[in-house]
């Protein structure tokens, strides 16, 4: 994991909440695959995000952390717009994906586009083959034999193929709890995404199966932009390019892994990095 | 007098306050066990005796007519001839159609108002439809002679028209009819396929919509292929309860099926079924062979809505829980 | 946008009209009946009709006073046979019950309130009409009062499940046996559930007609005490409706609309007071 050289002059301009104008270049190249611009987020009269502005470089790892109830995953959920399945619930700000603003796109488009794997696997009471082939079927990815490909090729990409590639027609319930997450995620590779959205996917699993899910992020990020939503400081410093701290909603500060954990500008950040509270 | 050891049975610490006799009672455990379990056993007692009843009291048919009874159409009490073929098919025929006509209107509601409709307006109708299950089965009779027929009379000649190259809707149509009974059957099954299915639907893991609308699905996708198979079973377990519901319906089908012991081809020809001979031939019938007759036909329609019941619970409660893999 | 997006959002909003319609039409049946009703029933709703006999068959005139009462009369005997049955046996289910009676007990509850209600009226029958040799109104009570206990055991059963364990042993931690407890606690907690029960249960046997056509029969008078048949709503709006006589159908209506609107009142009233029960547990 190499962190990205400083560049003064690179094009990534934002500002955190609180302090307007201020700079903080970190990519040298990287484009802004997502991002979001003074983001508000209300359930019911609850402000549940506050000013959110942040950007998610494209094929690079990007964690949010923080402790609990401080916003992250409904930031997450923001970004594909599943929070639109919470009734009273309201947006305020601009959310864009390469340039676009996502409230203008088609929804179902968006979802397809920024993939989605969750704290506990759920796949659906089908195959294995099913469930992965799901996604491309609805969106019309064509013969049978194309959707067949589509399928193996996500099952390899998601590390799973060798495991079970002989059950294929068998019930997806019968996988151990951390196969079940890794047929989610080949499940959510299947329509192409260009961005995989992971809230805590290793909450629920043993280290072990957390080992291989951190190295197939290491594997996937070089074809899908990654964000992941992590409990677990660790974790964050292992997989990610970048880091994330959100508390109470706002997002403290944003930066390179390494200047989080290390050297971290916010006291807020270097509290909770250092284990102070949370 | 040596000191005496008190045993009183109920030995009370000095200074407790006297109980009365309905206190004692009540605080009787023992009491209290027999008489619930008494109360709870007269249940049991209750349905051993109604079998009984019905095995006894059925006796004379049985043994005069064995297994010919349900596949005789020919009933004829003047000349002591019973044969229960003309009722079972008005039955089955009724009970085709009301499930022809009330599963798909059904399930198409209870997914309405499960997952498509808004929260306000979900519940309210919801709340109509739950009144309409209480409505008495005599008043859905009354105004299927007073509504539904006329109705079915004016539309029968288009039915003819576009369907009457089937056997199914050709003859004559006098109003009381197979098509009749169906209508209202369907009518009564309604509230019931759609109270159940609704709440298995909702019943449904919250993760399993997500994960359909996180690939993209649309809000129907997400319905028909995840959710509604996920709730798979107990959609079934509510159609076989209406089911069971709908072939012992008496009174709507009675007014307005004709009361005709014939086995005709055409929907819209007069029909009986085995709660509608019952009901309306049961209080006059004389003689020990033409009753046990009837009492038989009760013995089918019991053992028949016994067996759908049985497989129908087995099918709801299978859905608490996982869902069918 | 692409034809595969359109195809699936036209699908989506076309599935979406599609169930609306049928839920409307369910709903609406109800709100037809009830309309239906109204405008023929209510009509011709008269003081006659609460309190004169019925005239003589092909005369008009008269009312269905006997019929009122005598559906009263029934329901109270159901009410009295079948709650105090229905009730007790819920209490041993939830509070004494062994694993395996209890089981047979349910199994044996749900099954009995699967039977149709005429195979309900042939048990009557043999069991208290030809034991008599007569129709009466104690066989029209016996049969809606049999047809009560699965409901009330069940329902009891719940609403006493549903008493926190919490507060019966506090009762029995006072020194309260374990009836005193049920009795003073755990059955008051439950009260308003259970009486809610008793109303539906109540509503659901009033509109049965069934299994009083050869139990209690019907009757053109008067049917003083318990061993003569007597009429009751039901069997007379479906008598009526049935016979030749127009005049007889507007009394049907008549009918209908008092025995469906007591009906409906007493459930919206029963989810009314279990609604805000449930409120107030929040």
């Amino acid at each position: 994991m190499q962190a990205p050289i400083r560049d003064p002059g690179a094009a990534a301009a934002f500002s955190n909440s609180g302090a307007p104008g201020e700079t903080k270049p970190l990519v040298n190249g990287a484009q802004a695959k997502l991002s979001a611009t003074n983001l508000n987020f209300f359930y019911g009269n609850f402000q549940a995000l506050h000013g959110i502005s942040i950007q998610v470089y494209e094929k690079h790892v990007t964690a949010f952390i923080g402790p609990s109830g401080c916003g992250k995953s409904t930031f997450l959920r923001t970004l594909n717009r599943m929070n639109e399945t919470v009734r009273h619930s309201r947006v305020e700000g601009e959310i864009r994906l390469d340039g676009h603003n996502i409230f203008d796109l088609d929804v179902n488009d968006v979802r397809r586009r920024v993939g989605m794997v969750f704290q506990k696997s759920n796949p659906f009471p089908k195959s294995i083959f099913d469930n992965v082939a799901y996604g491309p079927r609805i969106n019309g990815f064509g013969s049978r034999s194309a959707i067949s490909d589509c399928v193996e090729q996500s099952l390899r990409r998601a590390a799973l193929w060798e495991e079970v590639k002989d059950k294929l027609h068998q019930s997806a319930h019968g996988l151990s709890g951390g196969q079940q997450q890794r047929l989610c995620i080949a499940r959510a590779l299947a329509v192409n995404p260009e961005v995989l959205l992971l809230d805590e996917p290793c909450s629920a699993l043993d280290p072990i199966a957390t080992a291989k899910i951190e190295d197939l992020i290491f594997q996937l990020k070089d074809s899908c932009t990654i964000v992941i939503v992590t409990h677990n400081m660790q974790q964050a410093a292992r997989v990610a390019d970048y880091t994330g701290f959100f508390l109470m909603g706002r997002l403290i500060e944003f930066d390179n892994t390494t200047v989080i954990f290390k050297t971290p500008s916010k006291k807020e950040t270097e509290d909770y990095v250092t284990g102070r509270f949370g | 007098m040596p000191g005496s050891a008190i045993t009183a049975v109920d030995a009370r610490p000095p200074g407790a306050m006297p109980r009365s006799l309905f206190q004692r009672l009540v605080s009787g455990d023992r009491i209290a066990y027999l008489l619930t379990f008494l109360c709870a056993a007269s249940v049991v007692l209750v349905t051993i005796a109604l079998v009984w009843e019905l095995y006894a009291n059925s006796g004379p048919s049985r043994r005069q007519f064995g297994l010919k009874f349900l596949v005789s159409s020919d009933w004829d009490p003047v000349a002591g001839q019973f044969g229960a073929a003309p009722f079972i098919y008005g039955t089955l025929v009724t009970t085709a159609l009301a499930m022809l006509i009330g599963v798909p209107l059904g399930v198409g509601a209870a997914i309405f108002l499960a997952e498509l409709a808004p929260p306000g307006i979900s519940s309210g109708l919801t709340f109509l439809i739950e009144l309409l299950a209480a409505v008495p089965s005599v008043i859905i009779g009354l105004l299927g002679i007073f509504v539904v027929i006329p109705i079915l009379r004016d539309t029968v000649p288009y039915l003819r028209g576009a369907l009457g190259w089937m056997p199914l809707f050709q003859g004559p149509f006098y109003g009381v009819s197979l098509l009749a009974a169906g209508i209202v059957l369907s009518i009564m099954i309604l509230p019931f396929i759609i109270s159940i299915s609704r709440e298995v639907i909702l019943a449904v893991p919250a993760d399993q919509r997500e994960a359909a609308l996180a690939l993209g699905a649309t809000r129907w996708e997400m319905t028909w292929d995840v959710v509604v198979p996920y709730a798979k079973k107990g959609i079934v377990g509510s159609i076989f309860l209406a089911l069971a519901r709908s072939l012992g319906e008496t009174m709507a089908v009675t007014m307005v099926v004709g009361n005709t012991p014939q086995i005709a081809a055409s929907l819209f020809a007069p029909g009986y079924s085995i709660a509608a001979v019952i009901a309306n031939e049961f209080a006059e019938a004389t003689g020990a062979l033409y009753q046990s007759a009837l009492v038989e036909l009760g013995l089918v329609l019991f053992g028949l809505t016994m067996a759908i019941n049985a497989a129908a619970r087995l099918l709801v409660l299978s859905t608490s829980g996982k869902g069918s893999a | 946008m692409s034809w595969n997006r359109l195809r699936r959002k036209t699908v989506n909003a076309a599935m979406l009209m599609l169930t609306a319609f049928c839920t409307l039409f369910a709903a609406g049946t109800l709100l037809f009946i009830l309309g239906y009703l109204f405008v023929h029933g209510a009509r011709s709703l008269s003081w006659d009709f609460f309190t004169k006999l019925p005239a003589p068959v092909g005369e008009s005139g008269g009312g269905m006073a006997n019929a009122i009462l005598g559906s009263a009369k029934l329901l109270l005997l159901a009410m009295a046979f079948g709650v105090p049955l229905g009730f007790l046996g819920g209490v041993y289910l939830a509070e004494f019950g062994g694993p395996g009676f209890s089981f047979a007990v349910r199994y044996t509850a749900d099954l009995l309130n699967g039977v149709p209600s005429i195979v309900m009226g042939i048990f009557v029958f043999t069991l208290v009409v030809l034991k008599q040799h007569h129709f009466s109104t104690l066989a029209g009570g016996v049969a809606l009062g049999i047809m009560t206990i699965p409901i009330a055991i069940r329902s009891s059963e719940e609403f006493l499940r549903a008493v926190p364990p919490a507060l019966r042993e506090g009762a029995m931690a006072l020194g309260a046996s374990k009836a005193q407890a049920i009795w003073t606690v755990v059955i008051p907690a439950a009260k308003a559930g259970i009486i809610t029960g008793i109303m539906l249960n109540l509503a659901r046997v009033a509109g049965e007609t069934a299994p009083l056509l050869f139990t209690a029969l019907s009757n053109r008078f008067w049917s003083p005490g318990w061993n003569q048949p007597t009429a009751s709503l039901p069997v007379m709006i479906f008598n009526y409706s049935v016979a030749p006589y127009e005049d007889w159908h507007q009394q049907a209506w008549s009918a209908g609309f008092v025995l469906l609107s007591l009906i409906l009142a007493v459930n919206i009233l029963a989810r009314l007071i279990l609604s805000k029960k449930g409120a107030a547990l929040r």
